[in-house]
């Protein structure tokens, strides 16, 4: 089959590779119809994820047709020729964790946790086609990929709706939702969100869903301050204006959003003496995040708010001002996205055409263009906000 | 000491005693720190001389130094490590007392053949060789067992006896089961740790860990998460060399051990 692997840093290629065959008795083979490109696949080929191997398979938001069952699958959770979304951590259901609707937090699938336990203390759930500290699963940008514990993490999709309203279940809407849902969205409520890429979209979406009164959005592209507008959100172009900070003082009446999401994460950037020296240490590898966006939540949200972080971060980061964070007494939600909570009544949502998640979808490619089109992504050339790749689309053999 | 593992280590204790294991930490540690000062004393003292009875002195001293600093280094016999695994004690109790579930977690334990009612004896074996030839030949009994609260077993390898017990006890909360592994080592620093080391890779403790994550995720989950035999693109030289230098830091073929349970399932219903 084709898949785009990991070829060292900013270097990817699509490559002839064997097919995923099933390894444990509760996977399953999909065969890929829909697969797209994550911003948090872009810390992969920027290099600032560690322990990715050459030749790993990227990507982890994918969806297709079932082709292979392992033998402990029950069928009547999961068949042959099902049509599923798959999400992109995966959850033996089975630990105190998975019964906790910690989804993401699974004790069972991640076969080197003891990678993340020397980082992290814990080990997360394994995720799909993101380093080997997280399971090193293969990826979905490909034409098939292995899917372990099939029988809890995949949704079946009816067959009415197009792929392109449904893949984004695999990661980004309910991974939006979750950031606001974290917020504790109290009637009335202000929410700033920083960043309106995909997520950040979903976040503004989800925050109105859930009942806030205000989203100010904050970005630099003028096209995803449109898009994040057309949401009903108010917008701030950090680069136009002196103090992001100062800003939403302004325009909350000096008392602050009630939450702050920050759908960034550990490559922001910015145009204040900070950013410079965070760049610097990023590049000298003498930190691996760059916070800045982390910081500004942190200094923006009001006294007993809430920071709510959907935005990945990998290690370990300088100058927080936890100090701001103690003595105003905020509140700090975060984690990889559960999405078997989310999958299910946000599927609902989107068959009662309550909102139509292919919005953010700004470049149809096949897998071939794949390398190139993470390169369009990351410097954002051509409006690029999201692209989602067909894994089967001329170039690509079938079969 | 960890409360939840004071009852386990105590025991440990005991049956170290009972066995003969003597704990001889102390006067090792004693005649090692003489033996070095001597050392370097007699070293000090060649190069005072700066005869030719001197240099002999000197190397003389030195090298007793430097064997008294090598053996000085305490060699750890014994580990203690736990998990907790969200099932009643009983059926985790019930899996482990079944010996031929040993390899589906155990790693370095690949074949298993009963010899008594409470006796087995079993094969070690590096993953991807299931040769039956491959490999030591070991021998366990268990001589205690406490239904659904506690298993202590005394194996021996290589003329290297050694001892592990497995005590179970719901978590606090009732938050599933504390599963407490121990193994104590015979005699310390003797040839039957080097050679058990040497069975068990480089890292024991790390070993034991695994093995014990392996034996929670089949409790729990039914099967060992893997990516062993996973798709990939090309690899580079560099991530090869280190796959070939670091054999024991990848997992065994899980698929194998994912069949067998199945296997194990079945002959069970």
């Amino acid at each position: 089959m084709k898949a785009l692997c990991w070829m060292g840093i900013e270097k990817l290629s699509v490559e002839d590779v064997p097919d995923p065959k099933i390894l444990n008795p509760r996977d399953a083979i999909v065969r890929i119809t829909s697969t797209c490109i994550c911003g948090s696949d872009l810390h992969l080929y920027n290099g600032y994820m560690h322990t990715l191997e050459h030749g790993d398979i990227l990507g982890h938001e994918f969806m297709g047709e079932v082709v292979e069952l392992g033998p402990a699958i029950d069928q009547e959770k999961l068949k042959i020729g099902d049509r599923i979304v798959v999400p992109f951590t995966i959850a033996c259901g089975k630990c105190f964790f998975c019964e906790q609707q910690l989804w993401s937090l699974c004790d069972n699938t991640n076969p080197n946790a003891w990678i993340a336990e020397k980082l992290m203390g814990y080990s997360p759930s394994g995720l799909f086609g993101y380093t080997h500290m997280m399971g090193g699963y293969a990826g979905g940008q490909a034409q098939y990929a292995r899917v372990p514990c099939a029988d809890v993490g995949p949704i079946k999709i009816p067959d009415g709706l197009p792929d392109e309203k449904v893949v984004f279940l695999s990661d980004i809407f309910p991974t939006g939702y979750m950031g606001a849902e974290n917020c504790n969205i109290q009637r009335g409520d202000t929410v700033a969100i920083w960043g309106c890429g995909p997520v950040g979209q979903f976040a503004i979406r989800s925050a109105f869903m859930l009942g806030t009164e205000r989203v100010i959005a904050i970005d630099r592209f003028p096209e995803r301050l449109r898009l994040a507008e057309e949401g009903d959100a108010e917008t701030i172009n950090y680069e136009l204006v002196d103090d992001v900070v100062q800003t939403l003082k302004d325009m909350t009446g000096n008392r602050g959003p009630d939450s702050c999401i920050d759908a960034v994460g550990m490559e922001a950037y910015g145009h204040t003496l900070p950013f410079l020296v965070d760049r610097a240490k990023q590049a000298m590898k003498l930190s691996t995040d760059r916070p800045n966006v982390l910081r500004q939540c942190i200094l923006a949200c009001r006294k007993g708010g809430t920071v709510s972080v959907p935005g990945v971060y990998g290690g370990f980061l300088d100058k927080i001002p936890f100090g701001a964070a103690m003595n105003k007494a905020l509140t700090f939600k975060m984690g990889q996205t559960h999405m078997m909570r989310y999958m299910k009544p946000l599927l609902e949502r989107i068959e009662r055409g309550e909102i139509d998640p292919s919005f953010v979808i700004t470049h149809r490619l096949p897998l071939s263009d794949a390398p190139g089109a993470y390169k369009m992504f990351r410097d954002k050339q051509d409006h690029c906000t999201k692209v989602v790749l067909d894994p089967w689309a001329d170039g690509a053999r079938a079969a | 000491m960890n409360t939840f593992s004071s009852t386990s280590e105590a025991r440990a204790r005991e049956n170290r005693q009972e066995l003969g294991f003597e704990d001889n930490h102390k006067s090792l540690r004693t005649r090692n720190a003489m033996l070095l000062a001597g050392g370097v004393a007699a070293a000090a003292y060649g190069v005072w001389r700066r005869d030719s009875a001197g240099h002999a002195l000197v190397i003389g001293g030195a090298v007793l130094a430097s064997r008294a600093a090598v053996q000085g280094i305490p060699v750890r016999t014994s580990y203690v490590i736990s998990q907790t695994i969200n099932r009643p004690a009983a059926d985790i109790y019930g899996f482990w007392r079944n010996f031929h579930n040993w390899p589906l977690f155990m790693k370095e334990v690949k074949r298993v053949q009963e010899s008594g009612p409470r006796a087995i004896t079993w094969r070690t074996g590096t993953a991807g060789q299931e040769n039956d030839e491959h490999g030591e030949q070991g021998q366990s009994e268990i001589v205690e067992d406490t239904p659904d609260k506690y298993l202590r077993w005394r194996s021996v390898i290589l003329n290297g006896k050694h001892e592990a017990s497995a005590e179970f006890r719901p978590a606090p909360g009732n938050r599933g089961t504390l599963i407490t592994a121990s193994i104590q080592y015979g005699s310390p620093a003797g040839a039957s740790v080097r050679a058990i080391a040497r069975i068990l890779g480089k890292d024991p403790e790390f070993m034991m860990r695994e093995d014990l994550r392996r034996f929670k995720a089949l409790i729990e989950a039914g099967e060992v998460p893997t990516i062993d035999g996973q798709t990939h693109g090309p690899r580079s030289v560099l991530v090869k060399t280190i796959q070939e230098a670091y054999p024991e830091r990848r997992k065994p073929s899980e698929f194998e051990t994912g069949l067998r349970q199945l296997r194990v399932e079945r002959s069970a219903s």
